[in-house]
């Protein structure tokens, strides 16, 4: 039972640099919070908060005209409204599966980048769920998707896949923040503890809930935690397979695919490490967090983005297999007018972002290297929202009948939403990094040799230990099995 | 030192390892002591045993919840939909188990969530803003890097001394006696 370290001749590597202790990790994640920003921060801010209020004037529009200034029309109902609203839902996918599936399997790098993660997760989910609001057509109706008492007596159609994306973002939506929430109190009372102004000591105090770091309290905490992400494990899982029942359920040749839920999660995962890599890169090198958050963690993230983007593929070749092996002639022509029809360039974009490009993560070198990682995660960004346009758009625009074939063209309105919500998403990262600890300091902690209560007990010299000879028996016994247990592994 | 602890104190004892500190917390439950918390900028595994506490009932808490969510989110669907106003769509009947699951799943999860959060907040009792222990200056360094042991004197074992000294054994750096009214 002697604490766990690299294994040097396994090529294993510590996750934290060399010298970090205690107090310096929670110095550099505090002091974010406690010093003027850096005018980049300024200029980042005013940047995305302008688009935010592009997004504002961009829906503030739609309310005032309607649905009609979206390029929307029949054939193609769901354009770019829905393929924000699955790309978004998406992006937030890699937030929960570091933050809750990597937990449940123990891999202890996630500690550095689970909390930017899961706020990524929540500024994505708000982002995503803007968009089912807004494109109903007649906002004042909106509230129909929920099962309200109404003046016609009706009830929403629970056997709707609409309806269970109701209820499956909102759950994701609430749990993720009390998942994030949880996670943060014992961070925000650091914050608390440090506060040297009382504004400062009275928010944060607030927030911290009083806590005080008492064992009886971790004992829940942990416990909660534990059953948290194992809570949000299956709904993450669920949460983008019934976003794919949305089209899987629909008649819908291109669309109704049994393939679907997995090949969505895959994809969700994908993008959302793709988005977790671009903001880490940039957040680390500007708030000088290198030594926490590391080449060894970039590595690792690569590999994900390697293994659920070759998955990707494996899903886009399946699904032209399984449509020629159909049988079906509409399926089948789905499928060549995605590669070779009108929209074949959409299509070819998606799979040299999406499935060419992370190959060249195989290289340890590549998936170590800053430039090469972030130009990546750009191209994954990009190859997803175009997945998600292309199942989208180019299933409606030919469907059974080729009188009501179409071609979409999205109009200004279509774009500046779009940019506007990437607005708002930088808009509220952007402030979480301001005032909020980005790193959580006290899972970090847990990360390092010296939180194991059995560091340096190899050697009781070290920690001077006079008192051997008082040490009652049970515990010399413990000890000595300790010593016991030690050898065996050795 | 002794003479000065009034009759109602906390005596709050400062280590600079997570193992000195759990030697401590050891001692302490071998000696009979009961009203006594180990406080940590951390989780510090095998804390939990070192102070002889029980295994955490938060599971049940969470379970109760899982039924409850599961039982109104059966409930709800079928009032609204196969009683009150059934709606017949693509032939299934107006009660259909296979189309409640996706809803069921997540009412499921989210009840249980909510129980976890909360029900973490009402075992620990929290928040609770105005604790005798934040009343050390010391004693911020708890969410940074020092490790605290906090003994009540309503403790039968304690002893203003005595206490000291098992502490001292476990390589306690500094004493501090905060005097209190409250229930801890």
């Amino acid at each position: 039972m002697s604490y766990h370290a690299p294994n040097k001749d396994l090529g294993e590597e510590s996750l934290l640099a060399p010298g970090t202790t205690f107090k310096s990790i929670t110095e550099s994640v505090s002091r974010v919070t406690e010093t003027a920003s850096p005018r980049g921060w300024w200029v980042a801010f005013l940047m995305a908060a302008t688009f935010t209020g592009v997004l504002g004037a961009a829906i503030g529009y739609l309310f005032y005209r309607g649905v009609g200034v979206w390029g929307n029309n029949q054939p193609v109902s769901w354009a770019w409204d829905i393929t924000n609203f699955v790309w978004w839902v998406g992006i937030g996918h890699a937030g929960t599966l570091i933050s809750a599936v990597l937990f449940l399997f123990r891999q202890k790098w996630r500690t550095s980048i689970n909390r930017a993660a899961e706020a990524m997760t929540i500024f994505a989910v708000i982002c995503a769920l803007i968009f089912p609001g807004i494109h109903v057509g007649r906002v004042w109706h909106a509230y129909y998707l929920f099962p309200l008492p109404n003046s016609m007596d009706i009830w929403p159609n629970f056997k709707s896949p609409l309806l269970w994306d109701v209820f499956a973002v909102g759950t994701y939506f609430t749990v993720s923040t009390l998942f994030w929430f949880t996670g943060l109190i014992p961070d925000l009372a650091t914050l608390r503890d440090r506060s040297k102004t009382p504004i400062r000591s009275r928010v944060y105090g607030f927030l911290a809930l009083g806590w005080r770091g008492s064992n009886r309290h971790w004992q829940n905490y942990e416990r909660a935690y534990m059953i948290l992400a194992a809570l949000s494990t299956p709904l993450v899982l669920s949460v983008h397979s019934v976003v794919s029942f949305d089209f899987a359920t629909s008649v819908e040749p291109g669309w109704h695919t049994t393939i679907f839920p997995p090949y969505f999660v895959a994809g969700a995962v994908f993008s959302g490490f793709a988005m977790v890599t671009t903001l880490m890169l940039v957040v680390r090198r500007v708030y000088g967090m290198t030594g926490l958050i590391t080449l060894k963690h970039l590595d690792l993230m690569n590999k994900i983005i390697l293994a659920t983007g070759s998955l990707v593929g494996y899903a886009y070749s399946m699904e032209f297999f399984i449509a020629w092996y159909s049988g079906s002639e509409y399926e089948l022509y789905a499928f060549i007018n995605r590669a070779t029809g009108p929209y074949a360039w959409a299509y070819w974009t998606m799979l040299l972002c999406n499935v060419i490009s992370p190959q060249v993560y195989w290289s340890s070198s590549a998936r170590r290297s800053i430039p090469v990682s972030f130009v990546i995660s750009i191209f994954v960004n990009i190859g997803m929202w175009f997945e998600r346009f292309v199942i989208i758009v180019t299933s409606l625009h030919r469907d059974f009948l080729p009188a009501s074939w179409g071609y979409f063209r999205p109009t200004a309105v279509d774009v500046l939403t779009y940019m506007g919500s990437l607005g708002l998403f930088f808009t509220l990262f952007i402030l979480f990094i301001r005032w909020v600890p980005m790193v959580a300091m006290a899972e970090v902690k847990t990360v390092l040799p010296e939180a194991d209560p059995h560091y340096g007990h190899d050697d009781h010299g070290e920690h001077g230990h006079s008192d051997h000879s008082h040490k009652d028996d049970a515990h010399a016994e413990e000890t000595k099995e300790d010593h016991d247990h030690g050898e065996a592994e050795a | 030192m002794a003479k000065e602890t009034p009759t109602r104190c906390i005596l709050l004892a400062e280590f600079d390892s997570a193992g000195d500190c759990m030697h401590g917390a050891e001692k302490l439950n071998k000696a009979g002591y009961r009203f006594f918390d180990a406080h940590t900028p951390f989780p510090v595994h095998g804390m939990d045993k070192a102070m002889g506490l029980p295994d955490s009932r938060m599971g049940w808490i969470v379970l109760a919840m899982a039924f409850t969510g599961l039982t109104a989110a059966i409930a709800m669907i079928t009032y609204m939909n196969g009683i009150d106003y059934p709606l017949i769509i693509g032939g299934k009947p107006a009660i259909s188990i296979p189309a409640y699951v996706p809803v069921c799943f997540e009412l499921t999860v989210l009840f249980s969530a909510f129980g976890a959060v909360f029900g973490m907040f009402a075992m620990n009792r929290l928040p609770r803003h105005n604790h005798p222990l934040f009343e050390s200056e010391r004693f911020r360094a708890v969410t940074d890097d020092k490790f605290f042991l906090a003994v009540e004197s309503i403790d039968p074992k304690f002893h203003p001394d005595e206490t000291r000294k098992i502490l001292q054994t476990a390589n306690a750096k500094h004493f501090e006696t905060i005097e209190t009214e409250d229930d801890l």
